[in-house]
């Protein structure tokens, strides 16, 4: 019997119930209203007093409506369909959902219970099996969909049957399982999983180790983020926050892409539905659909499930984690998740920490960011969750609470500034303030000089510092003045904007610009050192900004040509001749 | 009908707390939400404590006695929807200004969203003439984009000349502390051009409670939701000026003993907002909202926390400034943004379109950094030399707002001055389009 209660307060979505039985801390419950029943977590008890967060609209709720314990917390229902799902943040699946509008309380499944899955066996009977082991495997798109054992088993477990290989819905019993006491377990495709609690089932979590290409220069080449690491990328509004990790979604190397929209925009949700099921997978040559989940609780939705919906993605990555899979997560914007946690712990009027955000805030986000991972998983194989999030200060102020606790929790930091997205140099992620914790590791640093010849990294500081002490000249010019300087000083800031335009800056707009591989960021690297090293003559400092303005645009011609095309090396030779008229021995 | 919802209706008329925006009542059997009539004026059920009710009273609580009369309706705010409404102007009840009856059927305000994978991605673009606008930051329906501008800026003007412009099938205004002479104004210009057919307003001028004006934008919106979900119609929804919602967001939730965050705003600012512009939309059978709003800042400060949620919720601002070097008011190419121009420059304009646009901006910006050496007392080279020839001509043909043309010629007007002053080298242009457009001047 579930527990029963009653309605006896309402402050906008906050819901107070009393009940005199057994609540746990995050249970769901569901408030009849009308026909309808509206679905709540709750967040507080004290005493017989439950205090709960609906995650819908209360309009026209009255005291006294019954309230119904469900006996579980927010959980999701983890098997094969989820890939090119668009989900809300309960993982409702919305285009399951009748009508043009959205209807209080219309929960619809996740998964398609009906549809059948070709399933291949991965144990036999006899074997012994722990949470998370691989039981047999069905085709979801391209990938291969472990049916594991849920995560919730504790404990060894004999297999003691185990269906064969065939065509079958999810509900239906795959496996039985015996546990040490003797009782059988049986193993359908689908199981739910609490997302506030992490998934355990891997054996170890080393520190990252490789790069997790995503053809974004400003991340690949300066500061690149790992396989299995974390970065988040603060922003005032408009600085390219969402189109960069919509860059990221196309194009990184990741196995599956879940993006969790976050109290932004519906636009830019409909931006990915409309493109991405007729943009082709680099690495597959299939639809950018298919390996791709989205989460929307955007800024109309509501606000209580903002929580729920990044919980939500992370679940459902460690999920496909599990499978050996190389998962990259985003999160657009982590702040609106912040924002809900703040509106709730007011109204509930806890006292209030910095911004009037929860006292535990920076707990709760270094938690979040600690699910993601490299793991190597109890078989031996790997898999990884990259996780990026955004972040929007208030005011573009990165001295705020949310950039503040994100940035002790994150390794990799892509500050956003307002003054290059003014001057259009995009991605306009601050070259000298954003860095990448990762390109100090030694076994990154291998890994990278393995990959892109033995110079790569030493080539990687050397355009760095070049950015530096660009910066530093220009500072230096300003004061003094153009004529006030001396001729080298001028040298010194062009050949960082060089760096700047050609490396940094990236279109991500144009279809050749907007992606490049490794393969091209090298041959560009050393290009772009081997010119900064080299000397050239000039007679004043007014000649010096013509002939780079030349050269940039020279550079510019080859980032919008094809790698290696006819156009690209016709673009080649120009700049070779443009380099030769000044360059010195 | 009346008659039988009236039998309904719960009288009460013991009021134990009173404060400047708020009563509270014993009453059992109300919904959250729900609207009540205290003391003649109208209210909003905005808590509710076992049989205690809290009401917000929207013209506020002056000279209401602990024995008023309270009405409740047993419904949330509603708005009767019909084509009856075009060519009229409601206060923010939603009641004909001058009186009279509306036709339709009753709907309640502030209603749910539209589920995001039922919505189009938005691909029409909206020619206003203005190049500041057109050229730099073309708008698209379906999008939703304030002005930004301090409050001496003439920013109703252009609005008023936008929405004249933008070939709508309806202009609903959302006349938020509106001034009367701004509300005569647009019903001037709207008369003038021939349209008032196609207008809608809901007006709270400054001579009404502030507190009332938190309706206008749900009225106005609900309006354009009949016409643009039912009726299929390309809808465009002004509201000015939002900044005095928030701050009527901020008397409410202050006197309701709210913890302020950011600039004394309610924590709940971005969502509120949100709320609001969220409401534009591209339906897939071609009815669409767009929604032009209007901020005022004060003296420019876009880090408020009122323009700072805005410009986190809507795709782009439009920042009008005064240009003292030219002495008109231009659309600021820095600080101005369209996020969903893309879509259509270069697809549904000429391709050479968001080339041309960069370009001139960076040139804009390269003078402005010779204005800054000017300013510390440097000699300028040539190059800078011609960058402010460029810039003052630029302001002058193209980012004024008083400019009128259409999207070739502002390309066009575009090549001529990159022609005048500087060498394809120094544009850097895509060699196609200098082939191409350059030579044709
Ligand atoms: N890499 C880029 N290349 C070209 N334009 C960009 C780029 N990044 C951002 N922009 C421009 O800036 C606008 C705002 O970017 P967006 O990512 O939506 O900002 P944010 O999410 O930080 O508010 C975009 O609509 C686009 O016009
Ligand atoms: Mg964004």
């Amino acid at each position: 019997m579930n527990t029963i209660g009653k309605v006896t307060g309402i402050i906008a979505n906050l819901v107070i119930v009393e009940t005199q039985d057994r609540v746990a801390q995050n249970e769901i419950c569901f408030i009849k209203h009308d026909n309808t029943r509206l679905m709540a977590e709750v967040i507080k008890i004290m005493g017989q007093k439950v205090y709960t967060q609906v995650f819908e609209s209360t309009r026209g709720l009255k005291v006294g409506s019954e309230v119904e314990f469900a006996g579980h917390m927010l959980e999701v229902t983890l098997g094969p369909g989820l890939l090119s799902k668009n989900f809300d943040g309960l993982q409702n699946d919305l285009d399951k959902m009748t009508g043009v509008f959205l209807k209080r309380g219309e929960y619809t499944d996740p998964l398609e219970k009906d549809k059948e899955f070709e399933f291949e066996p991965l144990v036999k009977e006899g074997d012994t099996v722990i949470a998370g082991g691989w039981l047999g495997e069905v085709k979801e798109n391209w990938i291969g969909h472990k049916i594991m054992v849920p995560f919730g088993f504790k404990g060894e477990f004999t297999v003691k049957s185990i269906t064969k290989k065939g065509s079958y819905t999810m509900n239906e019993t795959m496996a039985v399982l015996v546990d040490k006491d003797g009782k059988e377990h049986k193993v359908s495709m689908v199981q739910k999983w609490p997302v506030k609690v992490p998934i355990k089932a891997y054996k170890e979590k080393p520190r990252p180790f490789k790069v997790l290409e995503t053809g974004v220069r400003v991340f690949d080449t300066l500061n690149p983020m790992a396989e299995g690491g974390t970065g988040f990328i603060p922003g005032p509004f408009g600085s390219g926050k969402t189109v960069l990790q919509h860059a990221l979604s196309k194009q990184a190397e990741a196995d599956l892409v879940i993006i969790a929209a976050c109290g932004e925009r519906a636009n830019e949700v409909v931006e990915i539905f409309t493109e991405f099921p007729e943009l082709d997978d680099p690495r597959t040559g299939r639809k950018l659909m298919e390996r791709t989940t989205i989460i929307a609780n955007t800024s109309n939705m509501p606000v209580a499930a903002r929580e729920a919906s990044v919980y939500t993605a992370m679940t459902i990555a460690e999920y496909y984690r599990a499978m050996g899979l190389k998962v990259l997560l985003l999160a657009d914007s982590t702040s609106r998740w912040a924002q809900a946690l703040r509106e709730m712990s007011n109204r509930m009027e806890e006292l209030p920490g910095p911004d009037g955000f929860p006292m535990d805030l920076p707990a709760i986000i270094s938690n979040f960011y600690s699910r993601a991972g490299y793991v190597y998983l109890n078989n031996g194989e790997t898999g990884s969750i990259t996780f990026i999030g955004t972040v929007s200060p208030a005011g573009g102020n990165l001295k705020e609470p949310v950039t503040e606790s994100t940035k002790k929790a994150a390794r990799c930091f892509y500050a956003l500034s307002q003054q290059r997205a003014d001057s259009k140099r995009y991605p306009a992620i601050d070259p000298i303030e954003s860095y990448s914790k990762y390109l100090e590791y030694p076994e990154i640093i291998e890994y990278l000089n393995k990959q892109n010849g033995e110079n790569w990294t030493k080539n990687v500081w050397f355009v760095k510092d070049a950015l530096l002490r660009s910066k530093e000249v220009y500072e230096q010019i300003n004061i003094l003045g153009d004529d006030g300087v001396p001729l080298d000083y001028h040298i010194t800031y062009w050949k960082g904007e060089v760096v700047d335009f050609v490396i940094s800056q990236q279109d991500a707009f144009d279809k050749i610009d907007q992606r490049s591989g490794f393969v091209r960021q090298r041959y560009m690297l050393e290009n772009v050192v081997e010119v900064l090293k080299s000397n050239y003559k000039f007679d004043s400092f007014e000649e010096v900004n013509p002939y780079f303005k030349k050269l940039i645009n020279q550079y510019k011609q080859m980032n919008y040509s094809e790698f290696e095309s006819e156009e690209f090396k016709k673009n080649e030779k120009e700049l070779e001749i443009i380099i030769q008229e000044r360059k010195v021995a | 009908m009346e008659k039988d919802t009236k039998a309904f209706q719960r009288i009460y008329t013991k009021l134990f707390q009173l404060t400047k925006a708020t009563v509270s009542l014993q009453a059992s059997g109300i919904g959250n939400e729900e609207l009540a009539i205290v003391d003649g004026r109208l209210a909003q059920v905005v808590k509710i404590m076992g049989d205690i009710v809290t009401l917000q009273v929207f013209a506020g609580t002056e000279g209401i006695a602990n024995d008023a009369e309270v009405i409740f309706t047993g419904k949330a705010p509603t708005l009767k929807v019909g084509e009856d409404l075009a060519g009229r102007f409601f206060n923010a009840y939603g009641e004909p200004i001058e009186g009279g009856e509306i036709m339709g059927e009753e709907r309640e305000i502030g209603g749910p969203s539209v589920n995001p994978v039922r919505r189009m991605q938005p691909s029409e673009f909206i020619a206003t003439g203005i190049a500041g606008i057109d050229l730099n930051n073309a708008l698209v329906t379906g999008q939703k984009i304030p002005f930004f501008a301090d409050p001496d800026q003439p920013y109703n003007q252009v609005m008023a000349n936008v929405a004249l412009r933008a070939q709508a099938d309806k202009i609903i205004l959302g006349g938020v502390g509106l001034t009367n002479d701004d509300y005569l104004y647009f019903k001037r210009v709207f008369d003038d051009a021939g349209a008032l057919d196609r207008i809608v307003g809901f007006i709270n001028t400054t001579e009404n409670p502030p507190v009332e004006r938190l309706l206008v934008p749900d009225m106005a919106l609900s309006a354009a939701e009949y016409f643009a979900a039912e009726k299929g119609q390309k809808v465009l929804v002004l509201l000015t000026d939002l900044t005095l919602y928030a701050d009527a967001l901020s008397i409410v939730s202050n006197r309701m003993d709210q913890i302020p965050s950011k600039d004394s705003m309610p924590g709940s600012l971005y969502s509120d907002l949100a709320r609001l512009y969220e409401k534009a939309v591209q339906f897939p059978d071609g009815g669409s909202i767009t929604i032009i709003a209007v901020t005022t800042l004060s003296s420019g400060d876009i880090t408020h926390a009122i323009p700072d949620n805005t410009g986190y919720i809507t795709e782009g601002q439009l920042f009008l400034r005064k240009d003292s070097d030219i002495g008109k008011v231009i659309v600021d190419p820095f600080r101005s943004l369209s996020r969903l121009k893309q879509l259509v420059i270069g697809k549904r304009t000429r391709e050479d379109h968001p080339q041309v646009m960069n370009a001139a901006v960076r040139l804009y910006a390269d003078a402005a950094n010779a204005k800054t050496k000017l300013e510390n007392g440097f000699d300028l080279t040539d190059y800078d030399e011609r960058t402010l020839d460029f810039a003052r001509a630029y302001s002058e043909k193209l980012l004024a707002i008083d400019v009128n043309i259409e999207v070739e010629a502002m390309l066009d007007t575009a090549y001529e001055l990159f022609g005048k002053h500087f060498s394809p080298v120094e544009v850097g242009l895509k060699q196609e389009f200098v082939e191409k457009y350059w030579k044709k001047k």
